[in-house]
C-alpha cells in the first residue's frame, strides 16, 4: 500500500537483494501500522473495547497535518509536536464527555458509540472536503539514503526511528509515572483501583487521549509519502485491528512486533501475489489468530 | 393468532400506501427503506435478541445478492429459484462464520471484529474473482415479467419487499414467543448463567446466526432483483453492515418492530437533510452517526422503548390510580 518504489540495486528480478529491500520497506510501513495499533491497543488494554472511531480519527489527523502544512506552511514533523497534544485533548474530551456518559459502562454500547463517532467524523470530513485525494509535497519527499546495497526513502527511515522513540517514551510513561501506574491499575482491576482512590473516568479518558495522540503522530509521520482523503484512515485501521489481535490486545510490545511483522508480510505478499491478494493474506492471519489464539502472541488471556 | 394482529395491522396500513401515492420517487424511497429494514430485521435476531453484535452483516447481504445474480446470469436459473438459493447461501455463510466464531468462544469486541474481517475478505475476493464479475460487477438482464421476479410497476416491487418484511416480522414474533427465543434472550442477558442452567449457548447462538443471516441475505437478493446490478463495494460494502445494525438499534434493539421504525426514521432524516442541502456527500451518514450516539445516550431502548416510556409517563400524569395500575400491567 505504501510502496514508493525504491530504486533497485540490480536488474535481476529475483535477486535476494530485492527481497531484502522489499522486507525493509515492509518494516518501514510496519512501523506506522505499529504506531496506529499502539493507540488502539492502549485503549483496548484499559477500556476493554475496540475503538471503531480509530480510523476516522486517523483520517482527521491526516487532514489536520495537511491543513497545517497547506495554510501555515509548517512541516508535518514539526506539526507533530503540537498536533499530538491537540489530539490528546480531543481524545480525552471524546471519552470523557461522549463515549463514557453515552455508554454507561456497557461494552456493547461502547462499541456502538465509537462506531457512530467514526461514521460521524468520516462523513463530516467527506462533507467538508469531498472525496478528493490530496498530497503534501515536501523538498525531501523523494530523497533517499544509500545503504550500500539498497536505497530507502529518508522520510520512511525517519518515521521508523520515530516510532521506536514514541514506543520507548510510552513504555517509560506507563512504568515510571503515577498516571501510568494508575492506567495499569485500572486495566487490571477497575473496582480495586476505584477503591484505592483512582478516578476511573479520568484514567479512561487519559488512555483514550494517549491512543488518539498516537494517531496524530502516525498521521504526521505518514503524510510525507501518503495521501489524504476522508477514508484514508480506514485502510490502516483494519490492519491495526489485525496487529492488535496478533500482538495480543492491550500489549505494547505485541503491537510493535505485530505491526512490523504485518508490514513485512504485506510487502512480501504483495511482491509475490500482487497487491489485493496481499491484503487478503492480512485478513486471513487476522481470522486465524482470532479463531485459534484470540489472546495473540503476547496477550493475557481474553 | 393474537400475536400477529399488530403485524397484520402495520403491514395492511403500509400496503395501502400505493393506493394514495403513485410518485416513483416516494415509492423508491419506501422500497429502499423496507429493504434496509429487512436487513436490520435479520441483524436484530442475532444482535437484538441474542446480544451478539455483528459488524459484518454485509457478508450475508452480499452472498445472497451474488448468489441469485450469478445463478441467473451464468447458469440461466429462474429468478425465484435463484432467490431461494441466495437465501440458502446466506444461511450457509451464517452457519460457517457463526460456527467458527462461536466455537472459538468469541464475544463482544472479538465477535464484532471477526464478522467485520469475514465481510472484508469476501469483499476483496468478490472484487478479484471472475465469477463475481471482479471489479466490474454483474448486470442481471432486463426481463420485466413476474416469472423473472421483475415488475413493470414500482408498486409491485413495493408489495414484494413488504411481503418479505411481513414474513421476517412473523418469524421474529414466533422466535420471541418460542422456547428458543427464551434461551436466546437468556444467553444475551448472561451467557454463563444460561449455560449453567442447561442452555446449549453454542447451538442457540448458531441457530440465531443462521436465521439472522438468511433474512439479511433475502434483503441482498431483493437488492439484486430491484437494481439488476451488484458489485463488491455494494454487496459486501461497509454501508450495509452499518445500516443493518443502525436500524434496529435506533428503532429498538430486541423489539420486533424496531428495525422497521428505525429504518423509517433514519431514511427520512437522511432524505430530508438531502432535500435541504441539495445532496451533499456524506451528510446523510453524518446524521446516522450522530443519531446513533444520541439514541444510545438518551434512548438506549430505541424509539420503541422511548414510546413505551412516554406512554407510561402520560399514564402516570393523567390517569386515576386504578387505571394507572391497569395500564402498568397491560
Amino acid at each position: 500500500m505504501l510502496d514508493c518504489a525504491p530504486p533497485l540495486a540490480t536488474d535481476d528480478v529475483l535477486s535476494p537483494l530485492i527481497l531484502i529491500t522489499a522486507a525493509l520497506n515492509g518494516l518501514m510501513t510496519g512501523s506506522i501500522y505499529a504506531l496506529v495499533a499502539l493507540g488502539l491497543t492502549l485503549i483496548y488494554g484499559v477500556l476493554h473495547i475496540i475503538n471503531f472511531a480509530h480510523g476516522a480519527l486517523l483520517s482527521a489527523a491526516l487532514f489536520a497535518a495537511f491543513l497545517v502544512w497547506q495554510k501555515l506552511g509548517i512541516d508535518p514533523y514539526l506539526a507533530a509536536v503540537f498536533l499530538a497534544p491537540t489530539f490528546f485533548a480531543l481524545g480525552y474530551a471524546l471519552q470523557r464527555f461522549i463515549v463514557g456518559p453515552a455508554s454507561r459502562g456497557d461494552d456493547r454500547n461502547m462499541l456502538l458509540v465509537t462506531l457512530g463517532l467514526g461514521v460521524l467524523i468520516e462523513n463530516a470530513l467527506l462533507y467538508e472536503f469531498h472525496a478528493d485525494t490530496r498530497t503534501v509535497e515536501l523538498a525531501y519527499g523523494f530523497k533517499t539514503i544509500d545503504f550500500g546495497f539498497t536505497f530507502l526513502a529518508v522520510s520512511r527511515v525517519i518515521s521508523f526511528a520515530a516510532v521506536f522513540a514514541v514506543t520507548l517514551v510510552l513504555w517509560a510513561f506507563m512504568r515510571l509515572t503515577d498516571t501510568g501506574k494508575a492506567i495499569r491499575a485500572v486495566a487490571v482491576e477497575k473496582l480495586g483501583a476505584e477503591l484505592a482512590g483512582i478516578d476511573v473516568a479520568h484514567v479512561y479518558a487519559i488512555a483514550f487521549g494517549i491512543g488518539t495522540a498516537c494517531i496524530a503522530v502516525a498521521a504526521c509521520l505518514l503524510i510525507p509519502n501518503y495521501y489524504v482523503n476522508p477514508s484514508a484512515g480506514n485502510a490502516f485501521v483494519l490492519i491495526a485491528f489485525t496487529v492488535v489481535v496478533l500482538g495480543g490486545m492491550g500489549s505494547v510490545l505485541g503491537a510493535l512486533i505485530g505491526g512490523l511483522l504485518i508490514g513485512v508480510v504485506e510487502s512480501l505478499g504483495g511482491f509475490f501475489f500482487g497487491e489485493s491478494l496481499g491484503q487478503i493474506g492480512i485478513f486471513l492471519i487476522f481470522i486465524v489468530v482470532l479463531l485459534v489464539r484470540p489472546r495473540g502472541l503476547f496477550g493475557a488471556s481474553a | 393468532m393474537k400475536t400477529f394482529v399488530p403485524i397484520a395491522v402495520v403491514v395492511a396500513a403500509l400496503a395501502l400506501v400505493p393506493a394514495f401515492v403513485d410518485s416513483n420517487v416516494v415509492l423508491n424511497f419506501l422500497i429502499v427503506t423496507l429493504m434496509v429494514a429487512l436487513a436490520g430485521q435479520g441483524w436484530n435476531i442475532l444482535g437484538g435478541y441474542g446480544g451478539q453484535y455483528s459488524f459484518g452483516h454485509a457478508a450475508f447481504f452480499g452472498t445472497g445478492a451474488y448468489m441469485t445474480a450469478i445463478l441467473q446470469v451464468r447458469c440461466g436459473v429462474n429468478a425465484w429459484i435463484g432467490f431461494a438459493c441466495g437465501v440458502a447461501a446466506g444461511a450457509i455463510a451464517g452457519a460457517i462464520i457463526g460456527g467458527l466464531a462461536f466455537r472459538a468462544g468469541l464475544r463482544s469486541s472479538y465477535f464484532a471484529l471477526v464478522t467485520l474481517a469475514f465481510a472484508e475478505v469476501l469483499r476483496i475476493l468478490a472484487s478479484v474473482t471472475p465469477v463475481t464479475g471482479a471489479g466490474v460487477g454483474i448486470l442481471i438482464n432486463l426481463d420485466l415479467r413476474a416469472v423473472s421476479f421483475q415488475f413493470q410497476s414500482r408498486a409491485m416491487f413495493y408489495f414484494a419487499i413488504l411481503a418479505l418484511v411481513a414474513i421476517s416480522l412473523a418469524v421474529t414474533q414466533l422466535i420471541e414467543r418460542s422456547r428458543f427465543g427464551a434461551w436466546l434472550i437468556a444467553v444475551r442477558e448472561n451467557e454463563d448463567a444460561a449455560q449453567a442452567l442447561g442452555v446449549d449457548a453454542f447451538r442457540v447462538k448458531l441457530g440465531a446466526m443462521i436465521v439472522s443471516a438468511a433474512i439479511t441475505a433475502a434483503a441482498g437478493c431483493f437488492y439484486a432483483q430491484y437494481f439488476l446490478f451488484i458489485d463488491a463495494g455494494i454487496g459486501y460494502g461497509t454501508w450495509i453492515s452499518i445500516e443493518a445494525l443502525l436500524t434496529p438499534i435506533i428503532g429498538g434493539v430486541g423489539a420486533a418492530f424496531g428495525p422497521l421504525l428505525g429504518a423509517l426514521m433514519v431514511k427520512s432524516l437522511g432524505e430530508t437533510a438531502k432535500l435541504i442541502t441539495g445532496d451533499a456527500p456524506g451528510l446523510d451518514l453524518m446524521i446516522y452517526g450522530a443519531v446513533l450516539v444520541l439514541v444510545i445516550r438518551f434512548a438506549p431502548r430505541g424509539l420503541v422503548g422511548a414510546l413505551a416510556d412516554m406512554r407510561e409517563y402520560l399514564a402516570r400524569r393523567f390517569l386515576s390510580p386504578r387505571k394507572r395500575a391497569l395500564a402498568a400491567h397491560g
